[in-house]
């Protein structure tokens, strides 16, 4: 009983998985989440040691973007390279019958690279607004937060800006693989 | 700060957002940007050696592949470095940040399914002795497409 829609390609039969990913597909993800080899054919690369051609790379990772589960392929920046040293982690105690009409405006201002809404843990942690904000110093990260105040108003409670002092492990690996070795500390 | 040319800018500029899914993706970007294949993979490895780049890759729906969770640990200072480096080393950990707060230490869990992650967080915080504060996404406002560098900004500060 296969649930694969690629019968020829025999790994490919275990179940997916509740993120729709099969097996090669999460082979694909592991192979790649640390970077594309900077070869001409790239797919091809990756596709080697998994036993698939690059033309069935590229077409699991096309099928991935159309799911979403790939956002887009492209260059990745360090923003802390380029100058932005400030990152601030802002944090806000939004009301709960606003926080999501509000979340999506906060998420176009400048400067915002992440916009999510979590859970709060009352009484210790009582921010369900996540915001990180992107400054070459701290007096510009102040500024935007600044404006983020004043984009919520009175739908505001409280909120801090979470600077971090340093950055211990930051990889964008998402799932464990023997690629597993691109931890950078900084 | 390294130093940047104009095609270094261009390359980062144009392809921040979308990387072709082609046969030959960099010959596509070096038609774009008028140069050569060679000379496109050469700038790419340069900038990725140097830090400016930290992948030339897909960028992945933290909730859609696998599952992730940020968490913190609120610890005494004195403890801080060595409960750091306990979480960095531990399975699953793709980040990893020290922040000026009583939750002073800030990570991503990472894992292949809910189950694996559950059992990831309560293995580390058992290990830790300290309670892990676990905030999954409920939701996400941005999408995430990085964001124009003002170049000229930059150079100036």
């Amino acid at each position: 009983m296969s649930v694969s829609t690629c019968p020829s390609e025999p790994a490919a039969s275990n179940p997916p998985r509740q993120d729709g990913l099969d097996v090669l597909d999460r082979a694909i993800v592991v192979a790649t989440q640390a970077g594309l080899p900077l070869v001409p054919d790239p797919w091809r690369a990756v596709g080697e040691p998994l036993g698939l051609s690059g033309e069935a790379v590229r077409e699991r990772m096309v099928r991935m973007q159309a799911a979403g589960v790939i956002r887009r392929v492209a260059a990745v920046p360090n923003h802390y390279r380029l100058g932005y040293v400030a990152n601030g982690m802002t944090v806000w105690d939004v009301d709960d019958a606003h926080v999501d009409r509000l979340g999506r405006e906060v998420a176009r201002l400048p400067g915002v690279s992440h916009c999510y809404r979590r859970p709060r843990h009352l009484p210790e942690w009582p921010y369900n607004l996540f915001v990180m904000l992107h400054g070459r110093t701290r007096e510009e990260v102040e500024q935007q937060a600044e404006r983020l105040c004043e984009l919520l108003g009175a739908a505001c409670r409280d909120h801090r800006i979470l600077y971090s002092s340093r950055i211990l492990k930051k990889t964008g690996l998402r799932l464990a693989g023997r690629s597993d070795r691109r931890g950078q500390m900084r | 700060m390294v130093a940047l040319d104009a095609l270094d800018r261009r390359l980062i500029d144009a392809y921040q957002r979308d990387l072709p899914l082609c046969e030959r993706p960099f010959a596509v970007m070096a038609e774009r940007l008028g140069e050569s294949e060679a000379v496109v993979l050469s700038r790419l490895e340069r900038l990725a050696a140097a830090g400016v780049l930290s992948r030339v890759g897909p960028v992945f729906d933290h909730a859609r592949a696998g599952a992730s969770l940020l968490a913190a640990v609120a610890v005494p200072e004195a403890e801080r470095d060595a409960v750091a480096a306990r979480i960095s080393e531990s399975v699953g950990v793709n980040h990893n940040y020290a922040r000026e707060h009583r939750y002073n230490l800030w990570f991503v869990m990472t894992a292949a399914d809910e189950q694996q992650l559950d059992a990831r967080l309560d293995a580390l915080e058992a290990e830790l002795g300290h309670p892990v504060l676990r905030l999954p996404m409920i939701e996400a406002f941005h999408i995430d497409l990085g964001f124009p560098i003002p170049w000229y900004e930059l150079e100036r500060a």
